[in-house]
């Protein structure tokens, strides 16, 4: 398969992208009204708050939209189709785009239970994908 | 089109002293356009929310006209993107390029999609009342000379065309033409002496909930019910009242949400409601009645010919497509990705 589209890295979502590099899933929470925040921000969404640490969460969650696309949105994609592209709401209750692997596309249904799993990227980065929970 | 607009308004373009523009492709449409035209105005507006952001241009120049900012107020758009084929260049951002870009979802249908498998979840909806929506939509194209598709579709026909990014097919997606609009507007006492009669701006209202599909609150549910409620309170009618809907028609699903988000029927209900044939010629409600985006034209954004439509029919011009008596018509923007809301209520003279 093709190499994934890579995705750029700001100075904002840097610790992000390092943590992946040890396939761990970190997503930032205000400190000050405990807000889970995605994608990564320089302020809290609910209270403005600068205080966001970044928190390492275990990567379960649900598939709460999903949309098998047979055209691909990317030119690194052309060789993938048919394949899932879900909304996957995490325990934590922030919805993260993504792809649901490993297992026949059409198969993916909402509600199902998922968790994270990694495809590495070119520059040691692991790209965080989903998976169906066994 | 800024040409026709204004000798149709019988005004010249020396009156114009407000311009609102937004093209998408450049930096600054208002100053821009306003150069070429060669109009120094003391009213520039270049607010750009996709889609809708002429009925929100409608709504901002009402309230400077009605502040005594702008006297005659020129709203345009003219797209290209049939010809250029610009593909995705304007919608990525950067946080799509980071967070949305690399799992290859198709923009925008891809998160047009994700709400369809939602509503479809959540509410039972089915493919073939999203096919339902184009048929309905082809059913006003046949009666409109100037609209792209013109063939009449059955449902049989719409569910065999091919998946793009499923729920949606082919058929559930709106044209990529050409095309351009121009309104032009001013005080309803100045208006009263001009060469045609009339069409008023009742309410009109704005609302946004997201830009990036991963950040709109509930999939099922746009801000229409914000803007709607709130442009339907100010023009002081109910859904009951509208004779024509233009809904903004990117895709088969932003009417199907809009049909529920305004209160034209429940949340949950619109697949039922669209399914009784409800947005045919001589339906419930007629909607979209020059073809829409999914038939008559759709150069990148449509909101402009939603309100083009919307005064034509109250001023019943529209020949084998016109709907009899119509008073109130209701154009409903809507862009981005489900994320940027506009509605316009619009009334003859009789509704004053």
């Amino acid at each position: 398969m093709s190499e994934r589209y890579e995705p750029p890295v700001t100075d904002v979502s840097a610790p992000f992208w390092d943590a992946t590099r040890e396939k761990r899933l970190t997503i930032q929470r205000c400190a000050d009204c405990e807000r889970w925040i995605w994608y990564p921000r320089s302020a809290c969404t609910g209270c403005l708050g600068e205080d966001l640490r970044w928190t390492d969460v275990a990567g379960a969650g649900s598939v709460y939209a999903v949309s098998i696309h047979h055209r691909p949105g990317v030119a690194e994609m052309n060789d993938r189709v048919p394949y899932a592209v879900a909304l996957v709401e995490l325990q934590e209750g922030v919805r993260m785009l993504t792809n649901v692997v490993d297992c026949d596309p059409e198969s993916v249904q909402i509600g199902q239970q998922v968790s994270v799993a990694w495809e590495a990227l070119s520059d040691g980065r692991n790209l965080p994908v989903f998976v169906r929970a066994r | 089109m800024a040409r026709e607009a204004l000798a149709d308004a019988g005004l010249a373009l020396s009156d114009v002293d407000g311009i609102f523009s937004c093209t998408g492709g450049t930096l600054m449409h208002s100053v821009e356009l306003a150069e070429y035209l060669g109009i120094q105005p003391r009213w520039t507006d270049s607010t750009n929310t996709g889609g809708s952001a002429f009925e929100v241009h409608v709504e901002h120049a009402a309230a400077a006209i009605h502040a005594g900012l702008c006297d005659v107020a020129l709203v345009v758009y003219a797209g290209l993107p049939r010809s250029s084929r610009g593909g995705i260049g304007a919608l990525v951002t950067g946080p799509r390029a980071e967070w949305e870009l690399p799992y290859g979802i198709l923009l925008p249908t891809g998160a047009y999609a994700l709400a369809a498998s939602r509503h479809m979840a959540q509410y039972g909806t089915r493919a073939e009342h999203l096919a339902q929506i184009a048929v309905s939509t082809r059913e006003w194209a046949a009666r409109n000379p100037r609209a792209r598709l013109q063939k009449p579709l059955t449902l049989d026909e719409a569910m065999s065309s091919p998946v793009i990014a499923s729920p949606l097919r082919k058929i559930d997606c709106c044209l990529v033409t050409d095309g351009a609009g121009a309104i032009v507007m001013t005080s309803a006492e100045r208006a009263r002496d001009l060469r045609r009669p009339p069409i008023y701006v009742l309410g009109a209202a704005t609302s946004h909930s997201h830009s990036s599909i991963m950040q709109m609150p509930d999939l099922t549910e746009t801000c229409g019910v914000e803007s709607g409620s709130r442009a339907f309170a100010m023009a002081g009618v109910q859904p009951a009242d509208v004779d024509v809907a233009e809904l903004y028609d990117s895709f088969t699903i932003t009417v199907l949400l809009a049909l529920e988000d305004l209160g034209f029927c429940k949340k949950g209900e619109g697949g039922e409601f669209v399914a009784s044939g409800a947005l045919d010629p001589g339906g419930a409600l007629p909607a979209q009645t020059s073809g829409g985006g999914l038939c008559y034209t759709h150069p990148g954004m449509f909101g402009i010919f939603l309100l083009v439509e919307a005064v034509r029919q109250l001023r019943g011009e529209c020949g084998p497509r016109q709907v009899e008596g119509a008073r109130v018509a209701v154009a409903h923007g809507c862009g981005g990705v489900l994320s940027a809301t506009s509605t316009v209520v619009l009334g003859t003279g009789e509704t004053l």
